[in-house]
């Protein structure tokens, strides 16, 4: 009789485990799947580019401007290239410094409830659309000068930048172990002079991989290129302040919609010049991160 | 002498292996006093973590502060020389004066007196820099850029670690060992030349070799500055220290702070503790 007993319970607890047994192949399964499905997009949408693109790549498509004649196009994006690289360069020029200086305010000198409400603002600027910031800076600056600049895309890129390496900044800020500091205080040593000559290099390694993912993203910001750095010739400029630069996502963006076939394969092209900065900026990042970790903790 | 360990009414053998005590400071209560503390009560926010804190420290002399665990040493200690500044709802009642001058007054610039009185930690801290600009570091900052490979290597002898890495100055100091790392701290500390060195459980992170090491570094370092240290070692106590401290937690209001239950020279305080408390520490009774 107990062994019939004992045999319910199995035969019961048999039927309830298997079904649990289901559940459970069916949830990891589906995990797995969509794990698969996320990478399968990366590598599909860079695949196709790179596909899409290869054509195009070659020494002149870099170093060339675009060629417009009768016979049809030619030449390359050289004016883009260069174009970006000033722009995004003196939107990192004017991002680097305060974002660094307000993730200094904010891990240094605030109290708790003054850097809860930055980091708020941080999150809130970060989450602000693109097109958003582009029309404000159109605003600001393209209608009081009367012409588009390169300056004022640069600005625009400057605000999507701050809040990117403000966070990064302040999270590397607070791994810098707090005997460090004290030991210089222990010196005499002011705080500022602690900041500048112990903590801030400590978190150095730290802080370029923010600014290097930060230059990446903004090198790609279209919306900003769209309103306030569009209208432009095929010759290299770096005079941001006079008019329009040109850039390469307004180019990726005016080239696929034009009436020239030619045109959309330079997009393609552009697109994975623009793709390959993106990975390159991503991957150098975590490479200098880790090596920044190893050094943190290697005491 | 009479160093045998008399204890009073104990009739019990005392539990620990016969102390090695500092030979008594000739006169130490005559020495010019360095800091005292006057009544001093110190709260955390309501708090009140260290109550009635009485007791002259004297110049050029070694004075331990011992007793069991979350008695208020360190805090007492870091009081000193105000890092406890940066600790949420610090505040100190009563006076702690450094050579007649209130530390807590309102003018009173802490960097000031941290040049003054520098501080060893329990773990220790390098720079994530070279040996020579671990120790070269503050000079520079504070101006004092005249002759500095001289005071480094000064610094480095008298922190008796010159020979063993006089040849490797450039080299990162996060490669030294445990105890080679707490020798140039304190280094490091007294390149800038401070009047008074606290030391906060120096040696409890190293090993024996390098507690003994730093033990007789601190004999050498008494006749230039003013050292005191907190350990929670009570052998190392009487090794090192002339005058001891002996906290302990009062409980007896219901609320659990620090005391300073008996301060006195070494020998005394180790071979004929006034008050009980003290003599059921150091026998090893509690604690």
């Amino acid at each position: 009789m107990a062994t019939a007993e004992h045999g319910d319970l199995l035969s019961q607890g048999g039927a309830n485990l298997r079904r649990r047994r289901r559940v459970d192949r069916i949830m990891r399964g589906s995990a797995v799947a969509a794990a698969l499905v996320a990478v399968a997009i990366l590598v599909i949408v860079v695949a196709s580019v790179a596909i899409k693109g290869a054509s195009q790549l070659s020494i002149s498509f870099l170093v060339k401007d675009p060629v417009q004649t009768l016979q049809g196009v030619g030449g390359g994006i050289a004016n883009a290239i260069v174009g970006s690289a000033v722009v995004v360069a003196f939107a990192a020029a004017m991002a680097l410094p305060f974002g660094v200086l307000v993730a200094i305010y904010l891990t240094e000198f605030s109290n708790h409830s003054t850097a809860r409400a930055i980091r708020l603002v941080l999150d809130l600027l970060n989450g602000m659309p693109s097109i958003v910031i582009a029309v404000f800076c159109y605003g600001l600056i393209v209608e009081s000068e009367g012409h588009q600049s390169g300056f004022a895309a640069s600005i625009a890129l400057a605000i999507i930048m701050i809040p990117l390496i403000a966070r990064t900044t302040s999270e590397m800020l607070t791994l810098v172990p707090r005997d460090l500091r004290d030991a210089s205080y222990a010196l005499g040593i002011s705080r500022w002079r602690t900041i500048i000559g112990i903590v801030l290099p400590s978190a150095l390694g730290g802080i370029l991989t923010g600014a290097v993912l930060a230059i990446a993203r903004a090198a790609g910001e279209t919306a900003p290129m769209l309103l306030l750095s569009s209208v432009y010739g095929n010759n290299t400029t770096v005079s941001i302040f006079s008019g329009a630069v040109p850039n390469i996502p307004f180019d990726i963006y005016q080239d696929s919609e034009s009436a020239v076939p030619a045109l959309h394969a330079v997009a393609w092209g552009a697109a994975l010049v623009l793709v390959v900065i993106i990975l390159a900026g991503n991957l150098g990042a975590r490479t200098m991160l880790a090596r920044q970790r190893r050094k943190m903790t290697a005491r | 002498m009479d160093e045998s360990t008399e204890l009073g009414e104990a009739a019990t053998a005392p539990l620990m292996a016969p102390l090695e005590v500092a030979a008594p400071a000739a006169d130490v209560s005559s020495r010019e006093v360095v800091f005292e503390l006057r009544d001093v009560d110190i709260f955390y926010g309501e708090t009140l973590a260290v109550s009635h804190v009485n007791m002259k420290i004297h110049k050029n002399v070694i004075t331990a502060m011992i007793g069991p665990s979350g008695c208020g040493k360190s805090t007492v200690l870091r009081s000193l020389n105000r890092m406890n500044d940066s600790i949420a709802g610090f505040r100190l009642g009563g006076e702690a004066l450094y050579h007649g001058h209130d530390l807590y007054a309102s003018g009173v610039d802490p960097v000031e007196v941290r040049r003054r009185i520098g501080m060893v930690f329990q773990r220790p801290n390098p720079f994530p820099k070279s040996i020579f600009d671990n120790i070269a570091w503050a000079p520079r900052l504070l101006g004092l850029k005249a002759n500095l490979n001289e005071r480094v290597e000064k610094a480095l002898r008298g922190a008796a670690l010159w020979d063993e890495i006089k040849d490797r100055l450039k080299q990162s100091a996060l490669g030294l060992s445990g105890g080679q790392q707490q020798r140039l701290c304190i280094a490091r500390a007294i390149a800038i030349e401070p009047d008074v060195l606290l030391l906060d459980e120096p040696a409890s992170a190293l090993d024996p070799i390098s507690t003994a090491a730093i033990e007789e570094l601190m004999h050498s370092l008494k006749s230039e500055y003013t050292l005191v240290i907190v350990t929670h070692n009570m052998q190392q106590a009487a090794r090192v220290a002339e005058r001891t401290a002996f906290f302990s937690l009062d409980v007896s209001d219901g609320r659990r702070k620090g005391v300073l239950v008996e301060y006195d020279d070494t020998d005394k305080l180790f071979t004929r503790p006034a008050d009980k408390r003290t003599e059921d520490y150091v026998t090893g009774r509690f604690g």
